[in-house]
């Protein structure tokens, strides 16, 4: 038998009875593109699903204290600011229409194009993040950052700071407060993160794409990064009305 | 079906003549090992990981138990002490018994069985070890520097707001494994579904691919949700944030929800693959199909979907609400059954079958005996009245020792010695096997049993005081736990002489029917000469040719 490498993944030297043509992309632990396809995307779910129970655990905790401090949610939501939320909602959407006409493209074998639109997405993704940031800002100037200067004014404020001082809450909803904050920062928070995990990972495929590494048979990456991208999407849709619109009805306009 | 014999051996191979041909000897370079993306060097490199954090984790208990040896707190002062059983529960769970069967022999075993050359992701297999060793330091950064005192199940307020340990820190390595579990699950499940050989249909699969099938599940469902707990943990400790902190509104038992909802189901995690390595040493030294395949089969799923469901009896005393317990109470005799399916069908298989007492065998016959007192002992648990007078006593210690130790660990090393010569290609020694294999049985009951008695009586865990009547029991149970130690030690000693001076296994040394013992031991990189085709039922010993069925003695590699 001749000597074979330990990295058999490595092309080159695959030491498998070439049974088949070993096309561009297939790896060496399958027997063709169409099971190496079958796998990638089965395993792309199968890491959803894991996401929704990590966002479910989330969104348990959530629903939990929204039953508990009802009340304090609905001031929590209307100390947001909703047309962020709002454009914020459009841009995300607008950027999981380019992911899909990218992983069209890719479909179609036509690399330069799959990759222009995925950088569209990521341009999307950073304007969502860049509103996100903006709208962290304006609520640390709030000074509603969850933690013990919660609705206080900040430590280093004059006399004539803390009497000028406007609370946002009354002090028996300030617990219940703090948390829909925590919740806002840590559910947006989580959110970002895997945007902020996903948007290399796009500039790596659309680099790829641009290359022409992908063909009509072999575009597997593109597509699983499409369901990721539009798994990130479908958080925020859930994540809009439960921060923001807990109670619009009585919206006193806009900020 | 069952036409066409197994060919009694591999052709064309010869350890003597063509030395550098399995996945061992490719390559010895270091570099070949840390970068490989072979499932076996992977299922290597577990070993070493989890053999590791079980010393350490075994010195840790070796500590609590010389403690208890007398009543008065001489050894310990109660800080340490809790730092002891909680590092000891933590390291034991996390890090040994979790990955063990699934990220060492199914490792190995599962792409072999399915007849594939690799799990789907190889990538993603050494990713996971990575990540697995990441937060094994970060863990043991945490001890090294102080240590953490909260118990394993990190209760909140105390973890999240007055415990003064490296709470965060451990933490982190908890969360940072926990997606080494995740990404392991995930493996597996996609290449059960897609990677089969042609002919291995569902209904053809040994159980032990059903059960790290269902075990994957769990792995992939429940640990993103403690994931989360330990963040909101994290960011209490870190922000006081309030969402864990009474003082602040916030509600501790939400916590114990969330852990639970994971760390129930790792119960079942650690035990279900042992169920699997159980059913194929018992078909395999009983000559028979396991009695009622297909509902062994299914009762692993059925496990792993009403385990998601029992949570709440682990906070019977904490204040949910009486119908909260009943349902959770009702649940948890439910899920009952299909263990009891097991045992059942287990025992059926043994008789009239043609039995070979092996070492492997006495594993199997342990976990069997050990499980069965560990799951009744879970009915009591189960019964609402009865489980407010033991919680917090040494009843529920026993109990889950019962499970994860008599339980997890008797499977994990069954296996280890079942499929050793297919890792090594050598034959371990079978006479210190057996003695080892007695020991653990006999220290395990005796450290463990006295336990449901001094707990029944009302002694409470996690102090390292008691009072002197409680003595006999703790010097019993102190007792066993050497003697367990000492079959602990013996078979890494004798696997590690079987390396080099065991004698060369045969790719068949047991007779057994599944696929991983149709290539030879240790296997090649690819793990099969010629990619296999499944033409018979699972467990059809009359395809095997009379050969392989007669040579099975072990050491008898040269007999056939």
């Amino acid at each position: 038998m001749p000597e074979i490498t330990a990295n058999t993944a490595l092309p080159g030297s695959p030491p498998i009875p070439p049974a088949h043509e070993h096309p561009r992309g297939l790896a060496h632990q399958f027997d063709d593109l169409r099971q190496q396809k079958e796998a990638a995307t089965l395993g792309m779910w199968t890491f959803l699903a894991t996401e929704v129970m990590f966002f479910g655990g989330v969104m348990l905790a959530y629903a939990v204290y929204r039953g508990k401090y009802a009340e304090a949610f609905a001031i929590g939501s209307r100390l947001e600011v909703w047309w962020i939320g709002f454009i914020n909602t459009g841009v995300l959407l607008c950027s999981s229409l380019t992911m899909a006409i990218a992983v069209y493209n890719a479909n179609r074998g036509l690399g330069s194009k799959t990759a222009r639109y995925l950088v569209m997405t990521v341009l999307l993704g950073i304007v969502f993040m860049g509103i996100k940031g903006y709208e962290y800002a304006h609520i640390y100037n709030e000074h509603l950052l969850p933690g013990n200067s919660f609705d206080q004014p900040s430590p280093d404020a004059t006399a004539g700071q803390i009497a000028d001082f406007e609370h946002k809450f009354p002090d028996s909803l300030r617990n219940g407060g703090r948390i829909f904050f925590s919740f806002y920062f840590i559910m947006t928070g989580i959110h970002a993160t895997h945007m902020i995990v996903g948007i290399p990972i796009i500039l790596l495929i659309a680099w790829k794409a641009k290359k022409g590494t992908y063909t009509t048979r072999y575009y597997d990456p593109v597509e699983n990064i499409g369901l990721y991208w539009h798994f990130v999407d479908i958080v925020w849709i859930f994540l809009y009305p439960l921060l923001y619109l807990i109670d619009l009805s009585s919206h006193t306009g806009m900020h | 079906m069952t036409t066409d014999p197994i060919p009694a051996q591999p052709i064309d191979f010869d350890p003597v003549e063509s030395p550098r041909d399995n996945y061992l000897n490719v390559n010895y370079r270091i570099k070949s090992w840390l970068l490989t993306v072979d499932h076996k060097r992977i299922a290597i490199l577990y070993l070493l990981g989890i053999t590791f954090f079980f010393v350490i984790g075994g010195i840790f208990a070796l500590m609590i138990r010389l403690e208890l040896l007398t009543p008065r707190g001489d050894l310990l002062k109660a800080d340490t002490y809790n730092k002891m059983f909680t590092m000891h529960g933590i390291v034991m769970v996390f890090f040994f018994l979790i990955p063990s069967i699934p990220a060492v022999i199914g490792n190995f075993i599962v792409p072999m069985m399915v007849g594939a050359r690799d799990l789907a992701f190889p990538r993603l297999n050494l990713a996971s070890w990575y990540i697995y060793i990441l937060g094994g330091v970060f863990t043991m950064i945490a001890m090294v520097s102080g240590g953490v005192d909260t118990g394993w199940t990190f209760y909140t307020p105390y973890s999240s707001v007055y415990s003064n340990t490296h709470v965060a820190l451990t933490a982190i390595g908890i969360f940072v494994t926990g997606f080494s579990s995740i990404l392991t699950g995930l493996n597996f499940i996609v290449t059960i579904h897609k990677m089969r050989a042609p002919g291995l249909t569902w209904f053809r699969m040994p159980l032990f691919l059903w059960s790290i099938y269902a075990t994957s599940l769990i792995m992939v469902l429940g640990t993103p949700v403690v994931a989360i707990a330990i963040v909101l943990v994290g960011l209490e400790r870190l922000f006081n944030i309030g969402v864990f902190n009474p003082a602040l509104g916030g509600d501790p038992i939400l916590f114990q929800h969330l852990f639970w909802f994971y760390s129930h189901p790792a119960v079942y995690i650690m035990v279900l693959p042992s169920m699997g390595v159980v059913s194929e040493i018992i078909a395999t030294f009983t000559r028979r199909r396991i009695f009622g395949y297909k509902i062994v089969a299914l009762s692993s799923l059925a496990i792993a979907l009403i385990g998601f469901f029992v949570w709440g009896h682990h906070m019977f005393v904490s204040g949910q609400s009486l119908y909260a317990g009943m349902i959770f109470s009702f649940l948890s005799f439910f899920v009952a059954i299909p263990s009891a399916i097991k045992v059942f069908n287990w025992t059926a298989t043994l008789y009239k079958g043609s039995i070979l007492l092996a070492t492997p065998m006495y594993y199997a016959m342990g976990f069997i005996g050990l499980f069965t007192m560990g799951g009744l002992t879970g009915l009591f648990l189960a019964s609402l009245g009865m489980d407010v007078h033991v919680t917090d006593t040494y009843f529920i210690v026993a109990h889950f020792h019962y499970i994860m130790v008599g339980g997890a660990i008797m499977g994990y090393l069954g296996g280890i010695h079942y499929w050793w010569p297919k890792i090594t290609g050598r034959m371990y020694a079978e006479v210190p096997a057996k003695i080892a294999a007695f020991l653990i049985f006999i220290g395990f009951n005796l450290t463990f049993f006295p336990q449901f008695l001094v707990g029944y009586l009302g002694m409470p865990r996690r102090y390292h005081e008691y009072p002197p009547e409680f003595q006999v029991y703790n010097v019993m149970s102190t007792a066993g736990a050497s003697i367990l130690a000492v079959g602990y030690v013996i078979p890494l000693v004798y696997l590690l002489w079987s390396l080099k001076y065991g004698r060369r296994a045969t790719a068949n040394p047991w007779g057994a029917t599944t696929l991983e013992w149709q290539t030879p031991s240790p296997p090649p990189t690819e793990n099969f000469l010629e990619p296999p085709v499944v033409t018979h039922e699972a467990y059809d010993f009359s395809a095997l040719s009379p050969e392989v069925l007669a040579g099975h003695f072990p050491g008898s590699a040269s007999k056939a």
